[in-house]
C-alpha cells in the first residue's frame, strides 16, 4: 500500500479492502464509502472504479474501458485517474511477480 | 412526496446519521462531550424505533451511520441494528470505548455486517488511561484492539488530547502503530459538555499544542501509505473557527438516546430551540421543515461581523454552541474567530485555564451522580 512507486501496467489492482463502492439512488451517483468518509464519484470515475471491483491488471482495466468507449482515446486519462486513486488509498495493488 | 435526488428549498440531504443509542457508559471521561444533564434524556428509543430512524435516514440519502453514545455496546440490540444498517446499505461505524465487547460479540457484529470500529483510548499508559476515563479499562482496550484486527475490521484508534496526555503524542502514535490501527485520530478536546466543566483541568498550553502538532505532522509523513494520521486542531488556539458540522442542518443529523433530533450532538443546550423528537415526526419533516433545523441554516441568521464577511461560506461563522456557551448568544460569531468582538473571551480562557488549577479544584467526572446534581441545579 506504499505510495513510493507509481503504478506499473502489470500491477494487479482492486478497490481497497474495507472500502465499498455503491450506487446511491438519492444522489444519482456512485459513491465510495470508507471508515467515517465518502467520496461521490463523477461519471468517468465511476466507470473506472466499477471495473476495479475485482482484482485485475492496470492494462486490463485500461483495455476494458477503451473497448467500452472506442470513439475516444482515453488510455492516458484512465491511467492518470488510477494513479490518483491509488495515491488517495482508494485502490491497492498486489505486485504481479 | 419528493423525487429522489431533489431536496425542497435548495436544502441538502443528510449524509451522516449519528445514532446515539444510549447515554449509559461504564466510563466517566473527564472530557466526555455528552450533555452534563444527560440523565434527563434516558428514556431510550426501542429497537423498532431505531430501525425506523435508520430506514428513514437511508431513504433521505444518508450513507454514513455512526453507532455512538454513551457506550453503544450497552444496548443489547446492537447486532440487530448493525444487521439492519447493512441491509439498508449504510457504511456503519461503531464508536466505542471497547468496554462491553467480547469475542462472541465482535464476531456477531462482523457477521451482521458492521463495517468499521473506532476504538477510543484515553492515553497510552494504564495509569493515565484509567485515571482520565475514571475506570480500569486499559488492558481490556488492548485486548479489544487485537480482536478488532483479528476479525478484519478497519480500525480507527481515537485519542482525545488535552493537557494531561498531549505530551505523550509520540508514544500514542507508536502505540497505534503497534496495534496496527488503520487510522489514528488525535482529537484535541472540544470544550462542550463535561470538557467545558473541566476546562481548567484540560486546556493545554500553547507550547504543548505546538509540540504535539509538529509531532503529528512528522508522523503523517512517516506513516504515509500505512496509517492515516488525523490531527484535529484545538480550535481555541486557532484564529478562525472550525466549519462546524459543515454548516447547521447541512449534512449531519444526530439522534439522541431519547429520540431528540439534533443538528449536532451538543445542540441540546441551545435555548429557545424546540428540538423535534423522532417519536413525533418523520425524519424528513424534522430535517427539512422543523424550525430548529432551519434556525441556523444558510446565512440569514448571521450578525456582524459574519454577515458581511467573505469567509462566511467557508466556516459558516463557526460553532453555534460555542458562540452560545462563551458569548451568551448562539447567533454571534464563534469567539474563536479573531474578528469576533468577543474574541478576548477565548484568549482569557487560555491565559487563565492553562495554568494548573489549585489543588482544591477537583475534576468532575462524568457520572450519573454528578449529572443528577447538574440537573437539580438546573444547568
Ligand atoms: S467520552 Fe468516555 S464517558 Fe463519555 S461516552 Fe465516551 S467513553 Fe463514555
Ligand atoms: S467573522 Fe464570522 S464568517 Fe468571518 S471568519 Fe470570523 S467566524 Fe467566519
Amino acid at each position: 500500500m506504499a505510495e513510493s512507486a507509481a503504478l506499473q501496467p502489470d500491477d494487479i489492482i482492486s478497490i481497497t479492502r474495507h472500502f465499498r463502492l455503491q450506487w446511491e439512488e438519492v444522489q444519482q451517483a456512485h459513491v465510495l464509502l470508507y471508515p467515517e468518509g465518502m467520496v461521490t464519484l463523477n461519471g468517468p470515475a465511476a466507470e473506472i472504479l466499477t471495473r476495479c471491483q475485482e482484482a485485475k491488471s492496470v492494462t486490463q482495466v485500461v483495455e476494458e474501458l477503451q473497448q467500452a468507449f472506442p470513439q475516444d482515446d482515453i488510455a492516458a486519462d484512465v491511467r492518470e485517474f488510477l494513479e490518483d486513486a491509488y495515491a488517495n488509498g482508494w485502490l491497492c495493488i498486489e505486485r504481479a511477480d | 412526496m419528493q423525487t429522489a435526488g431533489s431536496a425542497s428549498n435548495g436544502q441538502t440531504n443528510p449524509l451522516w446519521l449519528l445514532a446515539e443509542l444510549t447515554y449509559r457508559c461504564p466510563l466517566q471521561c473527564l472530557y466526555c462531550s455528552n450533555p452534563i444533564d444527560y440523565t434527563k434524556y434516558q428514556n431510550e428509543l426501542t429497537t423498532e424505533a431505531w430501525i425506523r430512524v435508520l430506514q428513514e435516514g437511508r431513504a433521505m440519502g444518508a450513507t454514513q451511520l455512526g453507532f455512538s453514545g454513551g457506550e453503544p455496546l450497552v444496548r443489547k440490540d446492537l447486532v440487530d441494528l448493525a444487521r439492519e444498517a447493512r441491509r439498508l446499505g449504510y457504511y456503519s461505524n461503531l464508536i466505542t470505548s471497547g468496554i462491553g465487547m467480547d469475542e462472541a460479540r465482535i464476531a456477531a457484529l462482523k457477521e451482521a455486517g458492521l463495517d468499521h470500529i473506532q476504538l477510543s483510548f484515553q492515553a497510552n499508559t494504564p495509569e493515565l488511561n484509567d485515571y482520565i476515563g475514571g475506570a480500569k479499562t486499559f488492558e481490556r482496550k488492548l485486548a479489544m484492539a487485537r480482536l478488532i484486527k483479528h476479525y478484519d475490521y478497519p480500525m480507527v484508534m481515537n485519542v482525545v488530547l488535552h493537557r494531561q496526555n498531549i505530551d505523550q503524542t509520540e508514544q500514542i502514535l507508536q502505540m497505534a502503530e503497534e496495534l496496527e490501527a488503520d487510522y489514528i485520530e488525535l482529537a484535541n478536546t472540544q470544550y462542550y459538555g463535561w470538557a467545558k466543566v473541566n476546562r481548567s483541568q484540560l486546556l493545554p498550553t500553547r507550547e504543548q499544542v505546538e509540540r504535539a502538532e509538529a509531532i503529528a505532522h512528522d508522523y503523517q509523513e512517516r506513516f504515509k501509505g500505512r496509517m492515516k494520521v488525523y490531527y484535529v486542531v484545538p480550535d481555541y488556539f486557532e484564529d478562525r473557527p472550525k466549519p462546524c458540522m459543515a454548516g447547521w442542518g447541512s449534512v449531519f443529523l444526530n439522534v439522541a438516546p431519547d429520540g431528540t433530533a439534533l443538528p449536532c450532538h451538543a445542540a441540546h443546550q441551545l435555548p429557545g430551540l424546540d428540538f423535534p423528537n423522532v417519536r413525533d415526526a418523520s425524519l424528513h419533516w424534522i430535517w427539512h421543515e422543523s424550525p430548529a433545523f432551519n434556525a441556523f441554516r444558510g446565512e440569514a441568521w448571521m450578525k456582524e461581523p459574519c454577515r458581511t464577511c467573505p469567509e462566511r461560506a467557508k466556516d459558516f461563522g463557526g460553532c453555534r454552541c460555542q458562540a452560545y456557551m462563551l458569548t451568551g448568544d448562539a447567533a454571534n460569531a464563534d469567539p474563536v474567530c479573531s474578528l469576533s468582538p468577543q474574541h478576548a473571551i477565548v484568549l482569557e480562557a487560555i491565559d487563565e485555564d492553562q495554568v494548573v488549577p489549585p489543588a482544591d479544584q477537583l475534576p468532575i467526572f462524568r457520572s450519573n451522580k454528578n449529572s443528577r446534581q447538574f440537573v437539580e441545579a438546573g444547568v
